[in-house]
């Protein structure tokens, strides 16, 4: 029975450096045969830092990695998959001119340079394989035609190809619906049934509650709590990392806007992508020095709205915009004319570092102004003066968007268009971009329009909120009416 | 000329690729049958540019495999090149038959091609790149400087050549480009090209997979050296001189990457149909005077832009919606 006891993957003492930030710090695990462990953490605790050096792609400093007693820690990853390591990656990157089936069999082949005829039991092994996971209408076709949840099968279907003892899952449920995620968690169920130990990599504890056996939650690098889905989430640590709390509202005195023409006014704007009608008679309006808040899922038309305020879209309908129509103005133009967009994508230069992005947003001020602006920004953002020669591209998700944000506060915008800044962000990240925002709204005059799937984020500073449904403005009304009358009704 | 898309085990390939592979297997076969015929048909002059470009192919195929398949961005084959065919001169200059001078020329091409691949394993896209065009440099730069040896911009005359027959010389070339083209075709639709092709895609997912990145790049390079050099090394026995302008320079170079696009990059033997065209109408338009290059430039520029596929690419594209 000793074997038995054996565990499948038995991570001990594991250390990685990257410079002077340790990333995971003396970190042990185990993950038996037929057991998913969970493990948790938000954005920079290092929980994708693990799962690179389980998989040879990043080396650690010290410490083991023992696959069924073999320590690989510091092997190259192609030994590290043979050894019976396979890894489901969050964004699949599939040989876009070969066939469904071509993918998998390519993960099939023997890793050698004189096999040129596949062996004829691949193609067999495959089609069982693609048949599993339910791919087998799809075998002929080519990955850019097929729908994402598909292409996330396909990845999985590569990962299982070599039968794998150990099983990386980054992220499983990112971007499926509700249906899809069930169907996930089924294929993932499978895994563990089929006496594999699974190791889920998320965010947070309640997406994979259901599935998990086991869950490790991870902070800075370190453990802060193991044990089951429940117990880990009534943890005090877990709790206070993972600040969520009821929704808070922050009234502020009415502002007088009865007196002066809105500043921005949205009235009846249709958008239509093909046949799909993205927003439908949709009209808002934002008063000067107001926070206005437009909150809906994903997919209810809040990134069409801020692009067809920003001239990016063509649309039916009038926006006006300090008493001028904005019709037929670039988006360019619009720009210069105050009406900054913080798009959900972040557009930063990645290569760039965090001071040239700024320097990029104030290309139009004075240098004197140029200087005040940077000051007060790395006032409002500290950390950003601390990463100021750091390039973009190496700031954590939080950091990036609070660079997003205080880049386009660079360009002095007399309207800030916020769309979606919580996207992927960790708990204790929204509350530092929360605070960010208090203060914005309470220390400067500027405008803002903050569109969010997060109601606990979006409600705390608006002054006003509108719900987003299904390309349809729903509701109206301050934030304090909100939770008695649309907060069942929201999800 | 073959289906890009289809697995070697042509057997269980469903009905759509497997009659158009078939018919692809007719066409080349018919191809190569009027081409190994070119001496009863076609004039001496005719003769005479068609060698040069199917060596010229050869280059380009060596390329598109390097780049195509594993992804590799050399700006520089003419590298690989140049070394074949100085080291098969330099070698012949010292009493070496042909023969030896052959697998020599291509030895020292492979060497050049390690050399290549070791910056290759650490750096990416247009670092590469640009190491690949330095590398190009550094070979004009030691041609030169030991013009003793290799007799610097004039060029290096070989006591030996291949024949003086142009259909001899004309037979020696179609069949070396058709042998490199079977080998280089199946290669790239073997699992060894599926491999390539994963680890140019994406290093960390194909180490993933259980891949070897390493061995499959330095492999790579090291077939993509071994045709440009014999390439390199027969073009020298041919014209009998190994020479900068022909071999080595820059301008080769972007030539062999046009002729690539053009015929249609990831096809293999698209790299043909390209290097055909562009020494052809080359020399077709000589009549035109200085204004040649820039019409056959400018033609393939067009075709570069609108089908960025290039004419096989989009062939078979076409074939495969019939």
């Amino acid at each position: 029975m000793m074997r038995n006891a054996e565990p499948a993957l038995d991570v001990r003492g594991l250390t990685k450096r990257f410079g002077g930030l340790v990333a995971v710090k003396d970190l042990s695990f185990q993950v038996q045969p037929g057991e998913i462990l969970g493990l948790i953490g938000p954005n920079g605790s290092g929980k994708s830092t693990v799962m690179k050096l389980v998989m040879g792609i990043e080396r650690p400093n010290s410490g083991t990695v023992t696959l069924s007693g073999v320590d690989v820690a510091g092997w190259p990853t192609h030994r590290i998959a043979r050894q019976g390591v396979g890894i489901v990656f969050q964004h699949s990157r599939p040989l876009h001119r070969q066939t469904v089936l071509e993918n998998i069999k390519l993960a099939l082949l023997p890793d050698s340079l004189f096999r040129l005829v596949a062996d004829p039991l691949v193609d067999g092994r495959a089609r069982a394989i693609a048949e599993r996971l339910g791919l087998g209408n799809v075998l002929d076709r080519r990955p850019p035609t097929l729908p994402f949840a598909d292409l996330r099968r396909l990845e999985m279907a590569k990962a299982l190809a070599r039968d794998p003892k150990v099983v990386l899952v980054d992220e499983p449920f990112a971007g499926l619906t509700p249906s899809e995620m069930t169907m996930f968690s089924e294929l993932i169920d499978d895994f563990r049934r089929d006496g594999r130990a699974v190791l889920l990599v998320d965010h947070n504890v309640k997406s994979v509650a259901a599935l998990v056996d086991r869950v490790l939650a991870m902070y800075l690098g370190e453990r802060i709590a193991e044990g089951s889905a429940e117990s880990v989430m009534r943890d005090e640590t877990v709790r206070r990392v993972y600040l969520g709390g009821a929704i808070e509202t922050h009234p502020r005195k009415e502002l007088d806007a009865r007196t002066v023409e809105p500043f921005l006014d949205v009235r009846g704007v249709d958008v239509r992508y093909g046949k799909a009608q993205a927003l439908q008679q949709v009209s808002i309006h934002v008063n000067e020095g107001e926070f206005v808040s437009v909150v809906g899922l994903n997919g209810a038309g809040k990134t069409t709205l801020f692009n067809a305020i920003s001239g990016l879209v063509p649309y039916d309908g009038e926006i006006h915009w300090d008493g001028e129509s904005l019709r037929g103005r670039s988006p360019a133009a619009i720009a210069r004319a105050g009406l900054v967009q913080c798009p959900e994508t972040r557009e930063l230069f990645g290569d760039l570092s965090v001071r040239e992005n700024l320097d990029l947003g104030g290309q139009h001020l004075s240098a004197a102004s140029q200087r005040a602006q940077l000051a007060w920004l790395f006032d409002l953002f500290p950390i950003m003066a601390e990463r100021e020669r750091q390039p973009a591209r190496t700031l954590s998700g939080g950091e990036q968007q609070m660079l997003a944000i205080a880049r386009a506060l660079m360009m002095q915008p007399k309207l800030l268009i916020l769309d979606e800044p919580t996207l992927g962000l960790a708990p204790v990240i929204l509350e530092q971009l929360s605070k960010a925002l208090g203060r914005l709204r309470e220390t400067t005059p500027v405008t803002v329009l903050l569109g969010e799937q997060n109601v606990t984020f979006a409600l705390p500073h608006a002054d006003r909120v509108y719900v987003l449904e299904h390309a349809r403005i729903v509701w109206e009304g301050d934030p304090g009416r909100f939770a008695a009358e649309m907060g069942t009704g929201y999800l | 000329m073959n289906d890009a898309r289809s697995f070697p085990d042509a057997t269980r390939m469903n009905r759509g690729p497997g009659l158009l592979r078939r018919r692809g297997l007719w066409i080349a076969v018919l191809v190569v049958g009027v081409g190994a015929a070119g001496p009863w048909w076609m004039s001496a002059f005719y003769l005479g540019v068609l060698t040069t470009a199917f060596y010229f192919g050869v280059f380009a195929m060596s390329w598109d495999l390097l780049f195509g398949f594993a992804g590799e961005v050399n700006f520089g084959p003419t590298f690989l090149i140049g070394l074949g065919a100085y080291g098969a001169g330099l070698m012949n200059n010292a009493g070496w038959p042909i023969p030896l001078c052959l697998v020599g020329g291509a030895s020292v091409a492979i060497v050049g091609g390690l050399l290549l691949a070791l910056p290759a394993l650490r750096l990416r896209g247009p670092y590469f790149g640009l190491v690949t065009l330095v590398a190009v440099l550094l070979l004009l730069d030691a041609i030169v400087i030991f013009a003793g040896f290799t007799g610097g911009e004039i060029g290096m005359m070989v006591p030996s050549i291949l024949s003086v027959s142009a259909s001899v010389n004309y037979w020696y070339a179609f069949g070396f480009m058709v042998v490199s083209a079977v080998i280089l075709f199946v290669l790239s639709r073997s699992s060894l090209g599926l491999i390539l092709q994963a680890t140019g895609q994406d290093r960390i997912e194909a180490a993933a997979l259980g891949f070897n990145v390493t061995k499959f790049k330095v492999a790579a390079f090291c077939i993509s050296a071994l045709f440009s050099g014999l390439a390199g090394a027969m073009l020298t026995f041919y014209e009998g001189t190994a020479s900068v302008d022909q071999m080595v320079d820059l301008s080769i170079a972007v030539q062999i990457i046009i002729a690539v696009v053009f015929g249609g990059r990831r096809t293999i033997l698209g790299g043909v149909l390209g290097a055909i065209f562009l020494v052809l109408f080359n020399e077709l338009l000589r009549p035109i005077g200085q204004l040649n290059t820039f019409v056959v430039s400018g033609v393939a520029l067009l075709v570069i832009v609108f089908y960025p596929d290039g004419v096989l690419g989009y062939a078979l594209r076409w074939a495969e919606k019939q």
